[in-house]
């Protein structure tokens, strides 16, 4: 933001005229402007301002390096203070008021939820790079972050194969992530085999704090002697109070192992991870994976916030991730138009920051790798597991009765998000 | 004419209102007719953001006008009026939702995306019905009002009073808020009800339906508060306004306090239903957050900085606190807290009658002068 | 020496049964045939693949090299990196952005490098364990009785002592009493599973109404498919008649933990009990203030790092301080102005709520800060295999046991507790008599708000320190105060102890969601029985 331009913003401001907005429109068209959608306040501005911050230094870069198609990058920063109606309001602001030609934006899947209708309706430009349940597939959206195929599954997997865990508790907070994650590891463990009496489902609210009775319970489930390991979609801010309950009564990942899908290094930044030792983490990116790109990330990283003990996370790359993919599409399109872009990015292959490349499929998600980690006691994950290559995200999961025959494909001649490969049509509006 | 003469009687001595109610018939045509009607080139258009943005501005203040009414006027400190508000959208809500049909992303013809997404098989019996606008509309006001009266019926024979009842307000909400976050409620959970489709078969996205949405709100709003104003200037109204300076009294004189702490009670969370009905169409979704504790909270300062027991001073606070709010979140994103906060607190140490006592005696001082 | 070799090859035995080994594609053999020294194998980790590892360390182990326990020690530790450059497997200790590095078998001094500079050799959980079971196995021959038991002990309580002849063998040459025990212990659960139901119903004698989990679970086999009825039979009968004593721990527990709960409310709302229950002022700002308490500890921890183990000793008065003037301010530049005006306190505190919750962002950023927990309020008291309670929630409920009774003392027996429960009860009149009603009003309001501060210091032992903590409290607080009775501190008291308790009793079979939904139906309900909460206030001092 130049000065000239705030102090104009203020000056309307203290002018205060309730009308008074038909003039921001007029912007200097020279610059490409990037919305960046993140909580700065509220519930969620703990884990969002990161990102917000990602997107700034981004761009920074990316205009040090010339920019985009000979324009500068210009940031649009608004606060949607965990307001799930205020995001839906402040990207039709984005995108009709300010002009911005693509958002970065939203954590929770209630504010993507809360912005889809809008994006859609304006056909805007969304990156979201958050994990998150998957069954959805916008035009106007892509998902950088892991489907539960490239997190939960995997997760599993290892839990079975290479720690022998045979009971299973799912435990997390209320919402729509974890019951569909949930919902899919419970089809996956019975499709492998596993009785109902070996699975314990236990659910929680947000911000839970008082892990007294569960920790005890999944304690008396873990003690028949079957191996067991907590598959954890818990979220947030209960994650802290959770783990400390844990490692003061003694759950040690050696006896049960806790696996979670939303506990990065950022979230372990805030505690004393001693006790965590060995509880694990499935991601696509760690930061302490060793090679040059992510080396290199990490120093601007810490340059471009002025503090070296700052974390990287999985999130971040799928910013980084996501950023470096819309510049390329920018410019192998010449244009920011959103449907040139959108078409432009099927395809594009961007270097990640574990030491591979990066695609984005037909069914704007990414092909990315999958790490399991173990927490450390400083904080980091240690990985002592991985695929070999790569895993597509699937938009649709296999797991879920209603999803199963639906696919994803946005190039021609299917162009539909939801596809019913068995009735052979586009489902839902998207047919009208 | 019998109305009109209605309409002169109710704002007899009545200057904010008639005011008010001369700016919200002029929004009325002004909005509809700058946004459909002038270029987007323009610098008289006025943009579709700007309609939705406004349109729920209107529909808060219906909800403070609502709160007015039992604060202002009968001394019920509402903290839980989020509850009726959120209550009325997710009537909306749930109409909209069956409105979507087979356009959801799962095609499935009857059930809405999230509960196929949960292997939902059938629709639980509480959606029945909300197929009907009517009668989603009816569910809207009726069931917040039924709670307002299961409660007021309750806490007002019990004299349970003043900070007391404020406080088991918020349990209200907060305990409603934590239900509905729950998936097994069948109301969406934490992402609620959203991607709505179309109102009694207008596009909800097209540009003219939203006009028409914000007159319909904006002629709402004139009508309740006429309503409003009626009451507090009847019989009735005068009353409750004793029993707000001295209930004690007012039991002795022989009133059923009970009773007209109950009846008003009941009409504002009706209204407040309606508010939160005509607020989901503008924001396109509603979820279980507007059962917070702190937006109940919210609703009184939006009526304390606009001045309480005016009717209009409660619709100017949530327009200005609104309207504040979003522009300090877009213009100062990482100090709006510290701005919003210090409004607070100056409003109430400088201008205790809000902002409409500020104008009263502004004008007051004047006249002496003079 | 014979029997260490004994006691390691039937300990390694033993993880094969177990199935514990990751060791998939790793060929032990191979390796086992290269000879090494220990300097050769410990290189070797610099260059292993992940999974070639546990049977590098099994070789370890196996050395009669005295050297090894330290080292594996270091392993479990997480302390073996090796460095990126030579490829020396080294001991590196973290000093802030660097790392002291040292040699992993002498401990020479190799001076400090950069983080980057070096590469930890992988240690996962399975390798932890078996970690842990080979230094437990080496640690049978140690001379310490102590450290024998806790071998043992481990070993049994992983069931991995089904060696009978090692356990005889150990009980042969063991001198200790209590050790003797332990392998006693071991034995009969080796005999649980023997061919001779003779041996079977001893053992079952041996074990009835020990409540370790591992004998638990042994029992439970017996008891599900024993080929003898006798045996079944006894083994059912021990089963029950441990689970009849699980089962009254569990209820032991429950009521621990709901007193937990309570004294978690308890100090949350005590501060709270004053400015709002004494003073009337309805404090939204009440949830920040126990922020900045958290905010103190870690603060406190900051600028004392090397004290971790007194810094809560010095956070509670902290925090006490830096609360109360911040309530003082509060009191002194807004809410004197309006006494006698409850529902603007309650705007401009909202208004103030907003702004600390702001400050903490912009000068701590608005991630969670980390608060470490001092050791003695880490773990648990282990009162028996199945009943212990952890020391930090221990010592929250002594210390808001603590903090409870100080200030009713303050208040019934110190002229200041005088003047504010006269100021409370009758502004006017006590002003009459020459109190100074404005320094009473700021220094009550800086005591609520220094306890509030008191709660912080506790909270940040228990969960998140960041900008939300206080609004996760604030609604729960107030639930508190007005169920126990505005203006009563006993209210409060056995307000959050009821509230705490009840909803741990209920946790159980409604769920944590509809628990708490369970408890504010109820306060609800409660309030309109008892429309003045648990104890009304008496006298007119209330009375808006």
């Amino acid at each position: 933001m130049n000065i000239l331009y705030k102090a104009k913003r203020f000056g309307a401001i203290i002018a205060a005229a309730v009308l008074m907005q038909w003039s921001t429109s007029i912007l200097a068209q020279d610059t490409i402007k990037v919305g960046v959608l993140h909580s700065l306040s509220g519930s969620m501005a703990i884990s969002e301002t990161t990102l917000k911050d990602t997107v700034l230094m981004m761009i920074e870069e990316q205009n040090r390096a010339g920019g985009l198609l000979g324009r500068q990058l210009e940031a649009v920063v608004v606060d949607p203070a965990s307001d799930w109606p205020l995001f839906a309001e402040q990207t039709r602001e984005l995108i009709t008021q300010e002009g911005v030609d693509v958002i970065f934006g939203c954590w929770t899947s209630v504010s993507r939820k809360s912005v889809l209708p809008v994006i859609e309706e304006l056909n805007g430009l969304l990156f979201y790079p958050v994990q998150y349940e998957g069954e959805e597939s916008s035009k106007n959206v892509f998902y950088t972050g892991a489907a539960p195929n490239q997190q939960a599954i995997p997760a599993v997997d290892y839990l079975m194969n290479e720690i022998g865990a045979e009971r299973w508790v799912l435990a997390g907070t209320d919402y729509v992530y974890p019951r569909t994650t949930n919902r899919i590891l419970e089809a996956y463990l019975k499709a492998k085999g596993v009785a109902d009496e070996d699975i314990m489902i236990n659910y929680t609210p947000f911000s839970h704090s008082d892990w007294q009775n569960i920790v005890a319970d999944i304690q008396r489930f873990g003690s028949t002697g079957k191996k067991t390991a907590v598959v954890s979609t818990i979220n947030g801010d209960a994650n802290v109070p959770f783990y400390i309950e844990l490692g003061n009564q003694g759950v040690s990942a050696e006896d049960i192992p806790v696996i979670a899908f939303s506990v990065g290094e950022e979230e372990l930044s805030g505690i004393d991870t001693a006790p965590l030792v060995g509880h694990l983490a499935a991601w696509n990116y760690f930061q302490s994976v060793f090679n040059d790109t992510n080396e290199e990330f990490i120093d601007s990283w810490h340059s471009f916030i002025g503090n070296s003990s700052r974390v990287t996370n999985d999130p971040m790359e799928a910013t980084y991730i996501g950023f470096k993919m819309w510049a390329e599409a920018v410019e192998a399109a010449g244009t920011t138009e959103v449907d040139a872009v959108e078409q432009a990015m099927i395809g594009i292959e961007v270097p990640n920051l574990t030491g591979g490349t990066a695609v984005m499929n037909a069914n704007h998600h990414l092909s990315k790798p999958v790490l399991i980690g173990e927490i450390q006691d400083d904080g980091q994950f240690e990985v002592v597991w991985e695929t070999d290559g790569v895993v597509a995200g699937d938009a649709w999961s296999d797991y879920l009765e209603g999803s199963r025959d639906l696919i994803s494909d946005w190039t021609e001649p299917t162009r539909c998000g939801n596809y019913n490969t068995v009735e052979n049509r586009c489902l839902g509006s998207s047919s009208q | 004419m019998q109305s009109k003469s209605f309409i002169i009687e109710t704002l007899q001595g009545d200057t904010g209102g008639r005011i008010l109610i001369a700016v919200l018939l002029a929004s009325c045509l002004i909005f509809p007719v700058f946004n459909l009607f002038v270029p987007e080139s323009s610098v008289f258009h006025i943009s579709t953001y700007l309609v939705t943005l406004f349109g729920k501005y209107l529909c808060f203040a219906l909800l403070a006008l609502a709160l007015d009414l039992a604060w202002g006027y009968c001394g019920i400190l509402s903290l839980g009026h989020g509850a009726f508000f959120a209550l009325g959208g997710y009537g909306m809500g749930m109409y909209l939702m069956r409105q979507i049909g087979d356009r959801g992303v799962y095609g499935d013809p009857l059930l809405p995306d999230f509960m196929v997404f949960l292997n939902w098989t059938e629709l639980p019996w509480y959606w029945n019905g909300f197929n009907n606008f009517g009668f989603a509309m009816l569910m809207a006001a009726f069931v917040p009002g039924l709670l307002a009266f299961v409660f007021g019926w309750l806490a007002f024979r019990s004299r349970v009073t003043g900070v007391y009842l404020s406080i088991i307000l918020q349990a209200l909400t907060y305990a409603l808020m934590l239900a509905f976050f729950r998936n097994e409620m069948g109301f969406g959970g934490n992402n609620g009800l959203t991607d709505f489709k179309d109102i009694v078969g207008f596009n909800l996205q097209s540009d003219v339906t939203r006009a028409v949405l914000f007159v319909i709100t904006g002629l709402i709003l004139i009508f309740v508060y006429l309503f409003c104003r009626h009451i507090v200037k009847s019989k009735f109204g005068r009353v409750v306004v004793s029993i707000r300076d001295a209930e004690s009294r007012m039991r002795f004189i022989g009133y059923k306090v009970e009773n007209y702490k109950t009846s008003v009670f009941v009409l504002s969370a009706l209204i407040a239903g309606i508010a939160g009905a005509l607020y989901v169409p503008f924001v396109g979704i509603i979820n279980p957050g507007e059962f917070a504790p702190l937006n109940s909270i919210e609703i009184v300062i939006w009526v304390a900085i606009g001045g309480r027991s005016t009717l209009y001073g409660a619709v100017l606070g949530a327009i200005l606190v609104n309207y504040a709010k979003t522009r300090f979140t877009a213009v100062l994103p990482e100090v709006w807290l510290f701005a919003l906060g210090g409004l607070f607190i100056f409003v109430t140490l400088f201008l205790p009658k809000g902002l409409v006592g500020f104008f009263s005696d502004v004008k007051e001082k004047m006249r002496k002068k003079a | 020496m014979q029997r260490v070799v004994l006691i390691l090859s039937a300990v390694l035995v033993l993880f094969g049964l177990s199935g514990t080994l990751s060791t998939v594609d790793a060929q032990p053999e191979d390796i086992l045939q290269a000879p090494s020294s220990l300097e050769e194998i410990v290189q070797s980790l610099a260059t292993a693949r992940r999974n070639e590892i546990p049977a590098l360390v099994e070789n370890i182990a196996e050395l009669e090299d005295l050297r090894r326990r330290a080292f594996l020690e270091s392993m479990l530790e997480g302390q073996i990196y090796f460095t990126r450059e030579e490829q020396r497997v080294v001991r590196a200790v973290r000093i802030e952005d660097q790392f002291q590095i040292s040699d992993s078998l002498t401990g020479e001094e190799l001076g400090l490098v950069g983080t980057r500079a070096v590469g930890r050799v992988s240690v996962n959980n399975s390798l932890r364990r078996n970690l842990r079971l080979l230094i437990a196995g080496i640690d049978l021959e140690d001379e310490e009785p102590g450290i024998r038991l806790s071998a043992v002990e481990y070993l049994v309580s992983q069931a991995a002592t089904e060696s009978r002849e090692l356990l005889l063998q150990l009980r042969s040459v063991e001198s200790d009493d209590s050790v003797s025990l332990a392998i006693e212990e071991g034995l009969a659960l080796v005999d649980l599973s023997s061919e001779d139901p003779l041996l079977r119903s001893a053992a079952l004698d041996q074990l009835s109404g020990n409540l370790n989990n591992t004998i638990r679970n042994a029992i439970r086999q017996v008891a599900e498919g024993d080929p003898d009825p006798d045996v079944q039979a006894k083994a059912e009968d021990a089963l029950s008649s441990i689970q009849n004593k699980v089962e009254l721990y569990g209820y032991v527990q429950t009521l621990f933990f709901g007193l937990s709960l309570g004294s978690v409310l308890l100090l949350a709302a005590i501060g709270l009990a004053i400015t709002f229950g004494v003073m009337g002022v309805i404090n939204l700002a009440h949830g920040e203030l126990i922020m900045l308490g958290a905010y103190t500890t870690y603060v406190v921890q900051q600028t004392f790092p090397n004290s971790i183990e007194v810094s809560l000793l010095i956070a509670v008065p902290a925090a006490f301080i830096v609360s109360g003037l911040f309530g003082i301010a509060i009191e002194r530049g807004i809410i004197r102005f309006l006494y006698g005006r409850p529902l603007e306190t309650l705007l401009a505190t909202f208004g103030i709520s907003l702004i600390l919750q702001q400050l903490v962002r912009t000068v701590f950023s608005p991630q969670n800060r980390p608060v470490s927990n001092p050791d003695w309020m880490s773990g648990q008291w282990q009162l028996n295999e199945v009943l212990a309670f952890n020391y930090n929630r221990l010592y929250i409920l002594i210390f808001c046991i603590i903090v409870f009774a100080l200030l009713s003392l303050l208040l019934k027996k110190t002229r200041l507790g005088i003047e504010v429960r006269a100021v409370a009860q009758n502004r006017a009149m006590a002003k009459a008599i020459g109190v100074r009603s404005g320094w009473v009003d700021a220094l009550t309001f800086g005591l609520g708000s220094g306890l509030a501060g008191i709660a912080g210091v506790a909270l940040s032992q228990l969960t998140n320190v960041g900008p939300n903590l206080g609004q996760a409290y604030i609604v729960d607080s107030f639930m508190v105060v007005v169920f126990g009775g505005v203006g009563n501190l006993w209210g409060t008291f056995y307000g959050s102890f009821i509230l705490g308790i009840t909803n741990k009793i209920m946790e159980p079979w409604a769920g944590a969601v509809i628990a708490k939904i369970l408890i504010l139906v109820f306060i609800i309900l409660f309030i309109q029985k008892q429309p003045k909460g648990l104890f009304p206030q008496k006298g007119r001092g209330m009375e808006e």
